[in-house]
């Protein structure tokens, strides 16, 4: 088993508000490369956050970047040809491609409503692809 | 039948206004007027039905919505109100009687004698010929807000390979959207040093696809017979004029074009609405009245906004004014009304602000100025008699606001608010750093001040 070592001093934008508040980071991350398993990053100094929320994030900046996926997907025989949807909670940044192209392909009929679930568990990623607008069928 | 207050604009600014004049009726006695709320198009939430991407209401919902599910909530409310919302109906002319005629499939022609009018109609966008970008016009330049409304609402890919001019919101939000749909982006530029849109946005949108963003960088030529072949782009100085020699060519199909929002205002304008020319958007006194008695404004059609919640704060704000003014119109209350409006004192600023907000205040009242600098600046406090607030930083690009309480304006005699650059400790949570030592920048001076006048 490997183990890498890895220390850094980085400063990351949260975004998990508008604020986007600087925080600067002095970590080390320990990896196991064998099992492909990353321990938590063992965070020497942090600062510069102004709530919680930017420490959680920056940590699994460092792990795990995730990232909310918002696209739009055919919609048939709707008021609309298109119909917004995104994904329930934050994927994982290295399938986020993929998932846009799987997305696309993605069609739903009319109606819709707002947090119906188009795709559970999408490329098993834990999030769904939900919509986010009510669309009424199509009026002749 | 009664005069009728009317909104123009069912957007997240004639919405939040509408549902707030209607709650401050019903704390109070009297018979009130309805209110009605027109817009042009097939479904009220304005520009939200085409911002999907997530950011919206977090202050107020405390959750992070896309445009469309925010104005869903704002909407859920407005019909539990039972406001009449006209859907498809265009505002045609309004004039400074407030005679309101609009137009519409389904009822015709009509004029509407109004008690009251408050323009929500939010901005358009500034287009190619205002900057004088020099070159072919091929087709396959569109402006950001434009192509936004292509993808997201008529299922199109305006074009393959695409480059951004401007780093504001909309430009980058629409480079990642561009992505996610399979073109490549291949640069945005960014005429001033310094980026336009939200940081978190810069890291979003441009650096998780690697878009690189030129900062001091426009386009000096499009060439391009039937379709866009290629840009060149130039480096710029501070006074935004192109470095020789810094050209280079860029081959793309498409340009998107993110220069700035305008104030929607030809309604006001048709009716007499004094204008400010800073903004775009009316001259308004602290109850966000314009020069016009009974007419308000608020939302983008006032000044430009950045985040949808501080627009619904300003709205809600708004609606109370209306609320207070239409009661005294129509006499129902034996209160006097607190309001004063359009006082004569007016507010000055000096080049280093763009604009500030209200224009006129009558000194009694607490105000909630709201402002935006030109250039980025450090460390500023501002400071007027004995008040003070200290801000770390000031960016164009975040509108910038701060609250006087009365009793400050009783003390104004030749007094200034003065914004000056001077040394702080900057203290950010866990640890205490000292700011940047910017004394050499005490030119960067910036004052507003407010000058007693008689009133008109």
């Amino acid at each position: 088993m490997d183990r890498k070592e890895v220390t850094s001093l980085k400063e990351f934008i949260c975004i998990i508000c508008p604020v986007g508040c600087k925080i600067k980071v002095d970590f080390e991350l320990s990896s196991l490369s064998a099992s492909g398993f990353a321990s938590a990053p063992a965070i020497k100094s942090i600062h510069g956050f102004r709530c919680q929320r930017g420490e959680k994030y920056v940590q699994e900046e460092i792990i795990n970047p995730k990232r909310t996926l918002t696209s739009v997907v055919s919609l048939k025989n709707g008021e609309m040809p298109m119909c917004p949807v995104r994904t329930s909670v934050p994927i994982s940044k290295d399938i986020l491609e993929e998932m846009t192209r799987n997305v696309s392909q993605l069609s739903v009929e009319a109606p819709v409503k707002i947090g119906e679930v188009l795709v559970k568990n999408i490329m098993g990623s834990g999030a769904d692809i939900v919509v986010t607008r009510d669309l009424n069928r199509m009026i002749n | 039948m009664e005069k009728p207050i009317i909104v123009i604009g069912a957007g997240p600014a004639g919405l939040q206004v509408a549902i707030s004049i209607v709650k401050n009726f019903q704390n109070k006695e009297g018979f009130f007027p309805p209110v009605i709320v027109i817009d042009r198009e097939k479904h009220a939430g304005g520009i939200l039905n085409q911002c999907i991407h997530t950011g919206f209401g977090l202050a107020e919902y405390k959750e992070e919505l896309t445009g469309p599910e925010y104005a869903s909530r704002v909407l859920q409310e407005f019909r539990q109100l039972g406001i009449e919302l006209r859907l498809s109906t265009t505002v045609i002319r309004v004039d400074e009687n407030k005679m309101v005629t609009t137009l519409s499939p389904h009822r015709g022609l009509e004029k509407i004698n109004a008690l009251a009018i408050i323009f929500t109609t939010g901005c358009r966008e500034r287009a190619r010929g205002v900057i004088h970008i020099p070159g072919d016009r091929p087709a396959g330049i569109y402006t950001a807000g434009l192509a936004q409304k292509f993808i997201n609402i008529d299922g199109y890919l305006p074009g393959k390979r695409v480059v951004i001019l401007g780093s504001g919101d909309i430009g980058l939000i629409m480079a990642r959207r561009l992505t996610f749909q399979g073109a490549k982006v291949l640069a945005v530029l960014e005429a001033n040093n310094f980026v336009g849109g939200l940081a978190r946005n810069v890291v979003q949108c441009l650096d998780d696809f690697n878009i690189p963003l030129y900062l001091s960088h426009t386009i000096t030529d499009i060439i391009g017979k039937n379709r866009v072949e290629k840009v060149k782009i130039s480096r710029v100085d501070e006074n935004m004029r192109p470095v020789w020699g810094s050209e280079f060519e860029l081959a793309c199909d498409t340009i998107l074009l993110s220069i700035g929002l305008i104030p929607e205002n030809e309604l006001a304008e048709m009716a007499g609405v004094k204008l400010d020319p800073s903004t775009n958007g009316a001259v308004i006194d602290e109850n966000y009245m314009t020069s016009i008695k009974g007419i308000f404004a608020c939302g983008n059609a006032l000044h430009v906004h950045d985040l949808v919640d501080k627009l619904a704060v300003e709205a809600k704000e708004v609606g109370k004014n209306v609320a207070e003014y239409v009661d005294l119109s129509i006499g129902n209350s034996s209160t006097k009304g607190s309001l004063e409006f359009n006082a004569g004192t007016s507010v000055n600023i000096d080049e280093n602000i763009r604009y500030i907000l209200p224009h006129k205040i009558s000194g009694k009242k607490t105000v909630k100025f709201h402002f935006r600098v030109r250039k980025p600046l450090n460390d500023v406090t501002l400071r007027m008699g004995n008040f003070q607030k200290r801000f770390p930083y000031l960016l164009p690009n975040e509108m910038s606001s701060v609250t006087i309480p009365a009793e400050y304006f009783e003390r104004i005699d030749g007094d200034y608010l003065e914004l000056l650059a001077v040394k702080g400790v900057k203290k950010v949570k866990g640890k205490e750093e000292d700011s940047e030592l910017i004394q050499s920048q005490i030119v960067r001076e910036v004052k507003i001040w407010i000058e007693k006048k008689l009133p008109v």
